[in-house]
């Protein structure tokens, strides 16, 4: 199937010549007789921009602590080019975090919060201010070199807070919910800005996120996390489009999750709610498993008229709820059977054209590419 | 009420605690202040001139001829005061410098105990001020005679082979001084390091900076208006100190607290130690102003 790549040409994880920057083997952290991580194992390649997905309690941000330095594993290795980082001090380490408090230093300005950092490493003072200098361009706040981080809004005090991260020029910079306290717009605009500083940089960046749309938005690969563990590693597109299980198929987006069995020709899957449906390739299972089969709403068409061959993929309903979100709507559908369904479609056209109101009985298809089964 | 009788009653109730401050305060050092000027006598009081209103204009004129500088002129002269004034400064400094150096471990680990344990252990470095002080300082007595707790211990542990002097000497004092006033270092500290946000350690390691660095680029910085505040609320008391002073301490260099009640009690000479009083308080003016300076800019700021 034609792969819809954004960053096509940007792949290291794809090609078996390339050594990971960052090897995270068999990490596990226990706090008293909880999980947090759970022999976790992960490859980070120089240059991406890597997101740590999942819910809260997941693991990600103690997955991050432990990169940085500030938990220990207490079991597996971290290396970083092929140096193990375990037992190494985070003061010591070529990687540099980006608070979600942003934690700047209330008692020194922007240029000497920024400057901090270089002050460790006993670099000659024209040296530093230079670096200073050119860092508060890069992030827009030359005019701010003096003020005190209490004068300065949220976001100004997120620039000077990634600026301070990145002047050291580290090999990972990780990044734990950097956008949490913005509000939607300014959101949008720095998720943009940090895709085009790690461009322009060249650094390797990893941040830890709780909003879908933000990992989807910056990131190269996302890891998809749970109680500790990876459900799956891909690019956004590949989860989305190709999830690995039926968890991450529902963590991820709108979905609609029929059950059924999976016939003997491998493709087709028999007894759902939406009737008989037909995936595009064969599935990794014995004809006859129960399998889950998962359909994105958008993927759906919906007509009141009846398609002209009633083949798989084919459904009927009738519309319960329509949820009207500006730029696409969403129908809420009870099928047959009375299970629910979702399915959603752009407002192209001016509303009064769309004919389909409450109460309507609709048919649904979509094409077997839509169709994907999970059998995990 | 109408406006004019509320925002009347309001003054009223501000100044209250001026009035307060004058009757209990001012009113007191005022008398102390002319009892300064005046001289000894074989009377009741024990000094001349005493104010007669009774005699009228004549009598207030006479008074206030009455009145010199002679007994501030004596001080200038006997080196006893002098020397007085300076063991009683270098103490105080020294002092509070030990209270320093271990009241910020004590105040620095209570910081970063779990909260939940916090309030328990700031209660015990509260707790001894529910006793009296001066048991506590016969106590010490006890525990620094020459066959007492010390002396008992150093010498089962063989540190020392004949048991040495604790008593009447600088060190008792020094013992018992910080061991009194730690409360007075430990509060005003644990509520600067109790307000300190932790991530800013992480952030100083995370940028380069190994632990002893960090303490000292960021959180001696930011405790600096707790260190302040702990060693002015130290040290302005100590100078005046006489309990501890008089009972662990020897006579042959007293502090300021202890010649004052000498000329108080044993000399009978109320003028003299009105003057002694009179100029400490003058010596304490500077750090009273700057920890009221202080303590307002951080009331400011919070």
């Amino acid at each position: 199937m034609q792969h819809v790549g954004i960053k096509q040409a940007f792949a290291p994880w794809t090609d078996p010549t390339q050594r990971a920057l960052l090897r995270i083997e068999a990490v596990s952290k226990r706090f008293g007789g909880f999980a947090a991580v759970d022999q976790l194992s992960l490859d980070i390649y120089e240059g991406e921009f890597f997101a740590l997905l999942g819910p809260s309690g997941c693991g990600k941000t103690t997955l991050l602590r432990m990169i940085a330095g500030f938990e220990r594993p207490g079991a597996g290795r971290i290396q970083l080019d092929g140096v193990d980082l375990v037992g190494v001090p985070p003061h010591r380490r070529p990687v540099n975090m980006m608070f979600q408090s942003y934690a700047l230093f209330p008692h020194l300005n922007v240029e000497a919060n920024i400057a901090f950092g270089l002050r460790q490493e006993g670099l000659p003072r024209a040296e530093i201010a230079g670096r200073v200098a050119d860092m508060l361009a890069l992030v827009k706040m030359e005019r701010y070199g003096t003020r005190k981080p209490h004068e300065l809004s949220g976001g100004q005090r997120q620039r000077v807070a990634l600026a301070r991260s990145l002047v050291k020029r580290p090999r990972v910079l990780l990044l734990d919910e950097p956008m949490a306290a913005l509000d939607k717009k300014l959101r949008g605009e720095t998720q943009f800005e940090l895709m085009e500083l790690r461009r322009q940089l060249g650094l390797t960046f990893i941040i830890v996120t709780h909003d879908q749309s933000e990992a989807m938005t910056v990131a190269d690969r996302i890891a998809v996390m749970d109680h500790g563990r990876l459900m799956q590693v891909a690019p956004p597109a590949d989860i989305y489009e190709r999830p690995a299980s039926r968890w991450v198929a529902d963590f991820i987006g709108e979905v609609n999750l029929f059950e059924g069995r999976l016939g003997d020709d491998g493709v087709s899957v028999e007894g759902t709610a939406a009737g008989r449906l037909r995936a595009a390739s064969k599935a990794a299972a014995e004809p006859g498993t129960v399998v889950c089969v998962a359909l994105r709403p958008e993927k759906v068409r919906i007509a009141r008229e009846a398609p002209a061959e009633r083949s798989d993929n084919c459904t009927s309903g009738t519309v319960v709820d329509i949820g009207y979100l500006g730029d696409m709507s969403v129908y809420k559908l009870r099928l047959r059977d009375g299970s629910p369904a979702k399915a959603a479609l752009a407002n192209a056209g001016a509303i009064a054209e769309r004919a389909i109101g409450l109460g309507d009985q609709v048919w649904l298809t979509w094409p077997p590419e839509a169709t994907i089964v999970l059998t995990k | 009420m109408n406006k004019q009788q509320r925002s009347f009653l309001q003054k009223l109730i501000v100044r209250i605690p001026y009035a307060w401050l004058a009757a209990f305060f001012l009113l007191p050092f005022l008398i102390v202040l002319k009892i300064s000027l005046s001289q000894t006598a074989i009377a009741q009081p024990p000094y001349t001139p005493v104010l007669n209103f009774a005699a009228g204009w004549h009598g207030i004129a006479a008074f206030f001829s009455g009145l010199s500088l002679d007994n501030y002129l004596l001080l200038g002269s006997d080196p006893l005061y002098v020397l007085s004034y300076i063991k009683s400064l270098q103490i105080a400094a020294f002092s509070t410098l030990m209270l320093l150096a271990v009241g910020y471990p004590i105040a620095y680990a209570v910081a970063r105990t779990p909260p939940r344990w916090q309030m328990a252990l700031v209660v015990l470095v509260v707790l001894p001020f529910w006793t009296s002080l001066l048991i506590r300082v016969y106590a010490w007595m006890n525990i620094l005679q020459r066959d007492g707790l010390l002396n008992e211990a150093l010498l089962a542990l063989g540190i020392v082979k004949a048991p040495p002097v604790w008593l009447s000497t600088d060190t008792a004092v020094y013992i018992g001084i910080v061991y009194s006033y730690l409360p007075f270092m430990v509060l005003p500290l644990y509520a600067a390091l109790e307000k300190l946000d932790w991530s800013l350690l992480e952030a100083a390691a995370d940028l380069g900076a190994p632990r002893w660095k960090a303490f000292w680029l960021v959180t001696l910085p930011l405790s600096a208006s707790g260190v302040l505040a702990g060693c002015l609320l130290c040290f302005i008391p100590i100078v005046g100190e006489f309990v501890i002073p008089d009972l662990l301490g020897g006579s042959r260099s007293p502090m300021i607290g202890q010649t004052i009640w000498m000329e108080f009690f044993a000399n009978k000479d109320w003028p003299a130690a009105s003057a002694v009083a009179v100029v400490l308080v003058c010596l304490l003016v500077t750090p009273i102003v700057v920890y009221q300076h202080q303590a307002m800019r951080a009331a400011e700021r919070d």
